[in-house]
């Protein structure tokens, strides 16, 4: 049954038939909360949400082909239409994968670079997560002051790279140019107003009781269930489970920073805001040391024109804002990969969401859809 | 020349009545106009952005440049809504609102309508509004809007209660069902929110209010991110206008229906007594969206919970303080 039945027809059917089915409602694609192109069917009993089954695939391009049609070092520009949110982080991904299939060093400066412009991005990652986060609860006065900072930080990315969205600045072998002049200046200036700006979101979201009963214990993903469907992130770090590839498999220079991985054992809605938040204040800790312990020096090994990786196969994982993010690419000695596959943190994360909205109110859906943070650009691909 | 002119309507008092609904209604659809461009103003002022500034001086003709694109927008009647109760929603929501302004005393003798029972009239024609919500979320044929309207009968019934329970404090201080005469108490003896069960009750008056006017943190029968906009989503031109004028009316009523209660309505020193009305109120609107643009919105199970196991005792208990103390 999908409506209500209307007057005129009511008399002709009996109530008991009216009673005994869940009113299906189809939420997305195009739905403000569904963060992109997601499209969820749900089953529901009165607000009780019965069943959900999630929808993807309106915004795939076959990213993964075409990449096998192209020189390696092209593909690159592709990955910044994967999580649109942190472009540069898909760059760094596909640029390891690369770097690892060819045996590329990078130069030092260039993997303190990287760092820096992973941090930031992290930062501008979650602080779309905050703003949105926000609106979905209702507190639509977080979503401008999130984005007033992300401004902030896209202007810093932009001073650098060129682009505000989609970057395309990390290359194999290095970065393409060096930092502006009085980049690191201007980076510290926004690391300390930014500090006192999370002081304010505290004080707007974390301390308001309305929205710790809208995220305390809704949405609880236990630990095992975490484990089993391979979620990554901050959805794994909230479920109890200290895994960061940073720490775990450190890449670039994270074996040189020092930085805490948040964890906290709740797994609900409320654990993973708190990990996020707390990651925000660690890559403000990470960014710091970096601009203190950056040596001179190139920024990128000198490559050949025709870039051509002997046969092999090379797996490379990063922590992108939103889990564990791997490229694996398959060479057989000519220019172009001879198959790529992108594991999308997104992707995976989201394969829990029917398991955790059994049983919910439709409008805690919200609240767990937003809290896994989920970019449909990556897991449509 | 103005004693000539109400002596004349003095003469004919069909004429005048008629003058009065007119006036009456044209307030009610306009007061709107003038509260949404505050609300975007203060809206602007909390976001750290600047709100509507383009069309006229800070933007003040926005809203009416608004009114007029939804004048001018087509009527969609979706395919499969019931379009009886479709078209009449609207309507019934907005007359509801202008005959609880037909009993506001705005000033000393500047009532349209004295009546004796003036509180409970008030009562009554409010509750129309949720048939309104019920009608149009039932009639538009989509279920979010269907969800919206469910939403905001359990809502509005669930905290009309403790509010008409609040308002029941004040008659049985005062001794009055009137509004006016409740106003005049209040010239008399001081206002009444100084009086410690009225001030209980002018707390509880005030979270229902936000409940009753879909305000954060009950914003739910409209909840914009989950329903899409709920009961109205269907609703488009001069229909959507009805119920959005007829929602910001509302708020500007159930706060004057505030002021006269506890605020000692047109009472203040030296201003003249209408101004001191309109202050009080917009001072009350100011605080409404406040708190609008601050938190997040409750959960429909916690709402209900808040009304039922916390607001219901209080004004239970407050309410017999109130009679007892009341009692001369």
């Amino acid at each position: 049954m999908s409506m209500p039945v209307s007057p005129e027809k009511q008399s002709t059917l009996s109530t008991v038939d009216i009673l005994s089915q869940g009113m299906v409602i189809n939420v997305g694609p195009q739905h403000p909360s569904t963060h992109g192109v997601l499209r969820l069917i749900l089953t529901l009993d009165g607000e009780q949400i019965l069943h959900c089954e999630p929808v993807i695939g309106y915004l795939h391009r076959g990213l993964e082909k075409m990449m096998e049609r192209r020189p390696y070092r092209h593909n690159v520009p592709f990955t910044d239409r994967l999580d649109y949110l942190a472009a540069l982080s898909n760059n760094l991904g596909i640029c390891q994968c690369i770097e690892r299939l060819g045996g590329v060093e990078v130069p030092e400066r260039a993997q303190y670079i990287r760092v820096l412009l992973m941090e930031l991005q992290r930062i501008a990652s979650h602080l779309v997560f905050l703003g949105t986060f926000g609106t979905d609860l209702g507190a639509t006065t977080m979503f401008l002051y999130a984005f007033r900072e992300r401004e902030l930080v896209l202007d810093l990315l932009e001073e650098c790279t060129g682009a505000r969205l989609t970057y395309n600045w990390i290359r194999v072998g290095g970065v393409p140019d060096d930092l502006p002049e009085g980049f690191g200046e201007k980076v510290l200036g926004f690391v300390k107003t930014f500090r006192q700006r999370l002081e304010e979101y505290d004080q707007l979201l974390t301390r308001n009781r309305i929205f710790r009963s809208r995220t305390q214990g809704i949405g609880i993903l236990p630990k095992e269930l975490a484990l089993a469907y391979g979620t990554s992130g901050p959805v794994i770090r909230a479920s109890g489970m200290a895994y960061d590839v940073r720490k775990a498999a450190p890449y670039e220079v994270y074996d040189r920073v020092e930085f805490d991985v948040p964890v906290h054992e709740q797994g609900d809605v409320w654990a993973r805001y708190l990990v996020r938040m707390e990651e925000m204040r660690q890559s403000i800790r990470i960014i710091e040391q970096v601009l203190r312990d950056i040596p001179d020096g190139p920024v990128q090994t000198k490559l050949p024109k025709v870039f051509k990786p002997p046969a092999g196969i090379a797996y490379s994982r990063i922590e992108s804002p939103r889990g564990e993010l791997s490229f694996m690419m398959v060479s057989d000695g000519s220019p172009n990969p001879l198959r790529v596959h992108i594991r999308a943190p997104s992707f995976v994360n989201l394969s829990v969401l029917p398991s955790l909205l059994e049983g919910t109110k439709v409008a805690d859906l919200v609240a767990i859809l937003g809290s896994i943070d989920v970019v449909l650009g990556e897991i449509d691909r | 020349m103005i004693e000539v002119v109400v002596q004349f309507f003095r003469d004919y008092p069909l004429l005048w009545t008629f003058v009065k609904a007119v006036v009456l209604a044209s307030f009610t659809l306009l007061i709107p106009l003038a509260v949404i461009w505050v609300e975007r103003k203060v809206a602007g002022f909390i976001q750290s952005r600047l709100g509507p500034l383009h069309v006229g001086p800070q933007g003040t003709f926005q809203t009416v440049a608004d009114a007029l694109k939804l004048l001018l927008k087509e009527d969609i009647v979706p395919s499969g809504a019931d379009k009886r109760f479709f078209y009449i929603a609207p309507y019934i929501a907005f007359i509801s609102t202008v005959l609880s302004f037909m009993v506001l005393p705005f000033a000393p003798g500047w009532v349209a309508l004295e009546m004796n029972v003036a509180v409970l009239f008030v009562i009554g024609v409010s509750l129309f509004n949720v048939v309104s919500i019920l009608m149009a979320g039932w009639s538009s044929n989509n279920k979010y809007s269907l969800l919206g309207g469910l939403r905001a009968v359990a809502q509005l019934l669930s905290y009309e209660i403790p509010m008409v329970l609040s308002v029941l404090a004040v008659v049985f201080y005062t001794g009055s069902l009137s509004l006016t005469g409740i106003v005049e108490y209040q010239v008399k003896h001081g206002w009444l929110i100084w009086q410690p069960p009225i001030m209980i009750a002018a707390l509880i008056y005030f979270i229902c209010a936000l409940a009753e006017i879909n305000r954060t943190p009950f914003d739910l029968p409209e909840a914009e991110s989950e329903l899409v906009s709920g009961f109205n989503t269907e609703y488009s031109g001069m229909r959507f206008a009805f119920f959005f004028a007829s929602e910001f009316a509302n708020n500007f009523f159930i706060t004057a229906f505030a002021a006269a209660l506890f605020f000692g309505g047109w009472d203040g020193p030296i201003l003249p007594p209408i101004v001191w009305t309109f202050l009080k109120v917009f001072v009350m609107i100011f605080v409404f969206m406040w708190v609008r643009w601050t938190p997040p919105r409750l959960r429909i199970d916690q709402i209900l919970r808040f009304a039922w196991q916390f607001l219901v005792p209080v004004s239970l208990v407050n309410l017999l303080f109130a009679i007892v103390l009341g009692v001369r």
